[in-house]
């Protein structure tokens, strides 16, 4: 990696940041490191209840309809919302590199389909859930059985909606941030301040939910 | 990597201007801006102070109050009946429900409002920007709002006292299946929901509060700062930060699938439960209420580091600042500091021997604990070889600094009595338990908060606090505490339980009837001394001696060089740059070399 500072700099010796980020960034990352023991736990806690019930419903059965198709497509519906997040992300990175480059165009270009690929993520598991619901889903009732045919207790559910509950919650935020940080582009906020700082601490946000993600799918509809 | 370029360019010189941006607030500030909705972090450690003030007094009422039941069991107080209602204290007489609340708000209230909020927000807020030297934290605002929300929280739960089926009493662990079943007990209804949200509310505050105090070490250290320079106190302040991010959030997850579990029907902590006040088997299914103090400890211990560390670290500069020596051993400070906080991690399970865990887990507990005793040895060490042929200066701060190497000496070695999972299975649950954690987390952080207040409150009001007050409260509150919780333990290894309302039933614990009045009598007294403590500190602030020397202790730190008074900003003109580390006490000849004077020619090198 390329600095622009001479190699002999002393980066702890007080003065300057030593990791040549301004606080803003120091913050994000240790708030990540909050939230992922935040999501940590509560996977683990899933982990440890599964692990210690008789048995557990097959997610191939459970999440297999897709809207105007019916069912029987045993987790189509799922692989298109990580898709679309995960395309979301793609879009971020754009908007990220747009910003270093003061590509204000380039930036809100990007931002839009950031927001937009959120928005669709939100919708789709607005779907899911309603769909769920009416087959008798919800917190503290399970219709599904485990994977042998014997009764299921409510778990699967209980930990379900809270966990995609709270991923879909830390989604939502991420777009209210990114639909600010679109409004504060188009009022030319960061091209007067000259950078696009608060853009790439957006971003890193937004990457972590989408990380954060990619357990919960594992861990609800994989494994 | 051209993009990378231009972005560090730009970032290294951000913190510069960030600083002057600060510089210009003081001047057009209001009542309101100034004392309430304050931004400087001098006056939000002043809030965080006078509400952890408040606390104490309120949980130190509670734990005379449950004394008064302990100590006379078989007596009645009518007056008690006058204050508290006859649903509390019907016929003078504290009742079971409001004994449970009064344990668990005690708990609660010193733990978390008191002895986290109050300490380490105080302190951190007061110490890390005047230390290494900054205008403010890197985000005043955060700040602000972290004070806030701890304010919000602090109405939620002040509410929860007054709510119709009393506060939460199921224990400040609020362990479920009792803490989820409002049927289950009177304090398991409204209260319990206050004191969730409460609690909420107080993890939100911590991280805010807690992400700036990182931040702030790392990104705004003043010139030649270097982290080997800093100050233990910041060192014990920045571990107690990051223990706080990491912890919290577990916590929080913890306390989210419990309000699930009380409103939404969910099994996440509940299976196999029968209750006998509707006398109805639940439907609940599949839970693990173990699995909710796995997630409690994960935060639980931890905590007790948040609690001790700040204090730890206040203890290193104040000791060493009146011995007139260096401490001895800075860099074996820091790494057990380090080894506690990752220690910190991978001990909670000592606080569960007894839930049925796998003895063999059991036993990498009671190594994982026991390990902890290397750093802490090592912390005490270098205390007492700090004040080894020191010149003392026998200074309110310094007494209370000493009293808390005393406590941390002897509420640690009981630690290692209760950390070995054999002896535990005897003494979990005992008093004996009581006694080590008030003594080794309890007693030994008020000191280093007393330490930290006498020894820095000419920096905050420009004033001293009256010393003969100050020496009275030291004495009694230094002999009171053995009193209280030295004979706790002869108790406990005699199996008395912890959390009864009365032992009196059992003719083995008859022995301790005297023992017990003797307790609460002693409680009440070093309770009264404390209120003295408090009008000593209102008192001081208005009509305390005038501070009239820049450095009254002769202090090498940082906050030292800034006005008697400082403003928003700290120093006037330009930050000073630091050339040394802040322990140069008795150097060649020297009493005492500031951080700021710049190493000379011949001068040895430490």
């Amino acid at each position: 990696m390329s600095h622009a500072v001479p190699a002999d700099q002393k980066w702890w010796s007080g003065g300057k940041s030593p990791f040549n980020v301004e606080y803003g960034k120091v913050m994000m990352w240790y708030f990540l490191m909050s939230d992922a023991f935040t999501f940590g736990a509560f996977l683990i806690s899933y982990g440890t209840i599964r692990f210690a019930s008789n048995g557990w419903p097959d997610p191939n059965e459970v999440f297999q309809s897709f809207p105007g198709l019916g069912s029987g497509l045993p987790l189509a519906f799922v692989s298109l919302m990580t898709f679309i997040l995960i395309i979301s992300s793609v879009t971020m990175v754009l908007a990220v590199q747009a910003g270093h480059a003061m590509d204000k165009k380039a930036v809100v270009r990007n931002l839009i389909w950031t927001i937009i690929g959120g928005i669709a993520f939100l919708s789709c598991q607005a779907w899911e859930w309603t769909h769920l619901y009416h087959e008798g889903a919800w917190w503290g009732s399970n219709p599904f059985t485990n994977m042998d045919g014997t009764k299921a207790s409510t778990n699967f559910t209980n930990f379900f909606f809270t966990i995609t509950g709270f991923h879909g919650f830390h989604v939502f935020s991420g777009v209210i941030i990114n639909i600010i940080m679109l409004i504060m582009t188009l009022n030319n906020v960061f091209e007067r301040k000259g950078h696009y700082l608060m853009i790439e601490k957006a971003g890193l946000y937004w990457h972590f939910v989408d990380l954060v993600w990619v357990f919960v799918f594992t861990c609800f509809y994989l494994i | 990597m051209s993009h990378e370029a231009s972005l560090h360019r730009e970032v290294v010189t951000t913190h510069e201007v960030h600083h002057d941006e600060h510089h210009g607030h003081h001047h057009q500030e209001t009542f309101i801006t100034k004392y309430v909705f304050s931004q400087d972090h001098k006056m939000i450690a002043k809030q965080f102070l006078i509400t952890g003030i408040i606390w104490a007094i309120i949980g130190g009422l509670f734990s005379v109050l449950f004394r008064l039941q302990l100590g006379y069991p078989d007596q009645s107080f009518p007056i008690l009946e006058d204050i508290l209602g006859s649903k509390w204290a019907a016929g003078g007489k504290i009742q079971p429900e409001f004994y449970y609340a009064l344990v668990t708000m005690h708990g609660t209230v010193l733990v978390f409002f008191v002895l986290t909020a109050g300490l380490s927000g105080t302190f951190a807020n007061l110490l890390i920007p005047l230390q290494v030297g900054a205008r403010d934290m890197a985000s005043p605002l955060m700040n602000m709002l972290s004070y806030w929300f701890f304010f919000i929280a602090s109405i939620v739960m002040i509410a929860s006292l007054f709510v119709q089926t009393g506060p939460a009493s199921g224990g400040w662990t609020a362990y479920p299946p009792l803490s989820a079943l409002g049927d289950a007990s009177e304090g398991s209804k409204t209260g319990m929901d206050l004191w969730l949200v409460a609690m909420a509310l107080f993890v939100v505050s911590q991280l805010l509060a807690g992400l700036n105090y990182i931040s702030t070490i790392l990104n705004l250290r003043t010139k030649g700062m270097a982290m080997t320079r800093l100050p233990l106190t910041i060192w014990a302040l920045f571990f107690t930060a990051v223990l706080g991010v990491l912890s919290f959030p577990v916590l929080f997850s913890g306390f989210i699938l419990l309000l699930f579990d009380r409103h939404a029907g969910t099994s996440f902590y509940l299976s196999d439960i029968f209750l006998a006040s509707t006398q109805k088997a639940l439907p609940n299914e599949g839970g693990s209420a173990i699995l909710y103090q796995h997630l409690f400890w994960f935060l639980g211990h931890p905590e007790v580091y948040i609690i001790l560390l700040p204090a730890m670290g206040m203890v290193s500069e104040i000791l060493t600042t009146n011995a007139r020596k260096p401490i001895f051993g800075y860099m074996a400070m820091v790494g057990s500091m380090f080894a506690i906080a990752i220690l910190a991690f991978l001990v909670w399970a000592h606080h569960m021997f007894v839930t049925g865990m796998n003895p063999f887990l059991g036993s990498v507990f009671v190594l994982l604990t026991l390990l902890i005793a290397v750093p802490s040895a090592i912390k005490v060490f270098n205390w007492l070889t700090t004040l080894w042929r020191g010149n003392l200066r026998f200074t309110p701060g310094m007494l209370f600094a000493i009293g808390f190497v005393s406590f941390f000496i002897s509420g640690g070695l009981t630690g290692i009595f209760v950390g070995n999972s054999t002896i535990d299975i005897h003494l979990h649950d005992t008093m004996f338990v009581i006694a080590h954690f008030h003594i080794v987390m309890g007693v030994a952080s008020f000191f280093g908060m007393f330490a930290g207040v006498y020894h820095w409150f000419p920096k905050m009001y420009g004033r001293y606090m009256n010393n003969t007050l100050a020496y009275i409260h030291f004495w009694i509150t230094l002999i009171g505490a053995y009193l209280i919780f030295w004979p706790m333990h002869y108790e406990g290894l005699a199996g008395m339980p912890r959390r009864y309302l009365d032992v009196s039933g059992w003719v083995s614990f008859n022995q301790f009837s005297g023992l017990n009045r003797f307790i609460s009598i002693v409680s009440i007294i070093v309770f009264a001394v404390q209120l003295l403590f408090v009008f000593n500190f209102f008192y001081s602030i208005f009509k305390g001696r005038r501070v009239r020397t820049q450095n009254p202790w002769g202090s090498n730190t940082l906050e030292w060089t800034t006005p008697i008074n400082p403003g928003h900003g700290n120093w006037e003109g330009e930050i000073p740059e630091v050339h040394r580390w802040a322990y140069d006490y008795g150097k060649d000849g020297r009493d005492f070399i500031p951080q700021t004077e710049p190493v000379g020619k011949n001068e040895s090198s430490h």
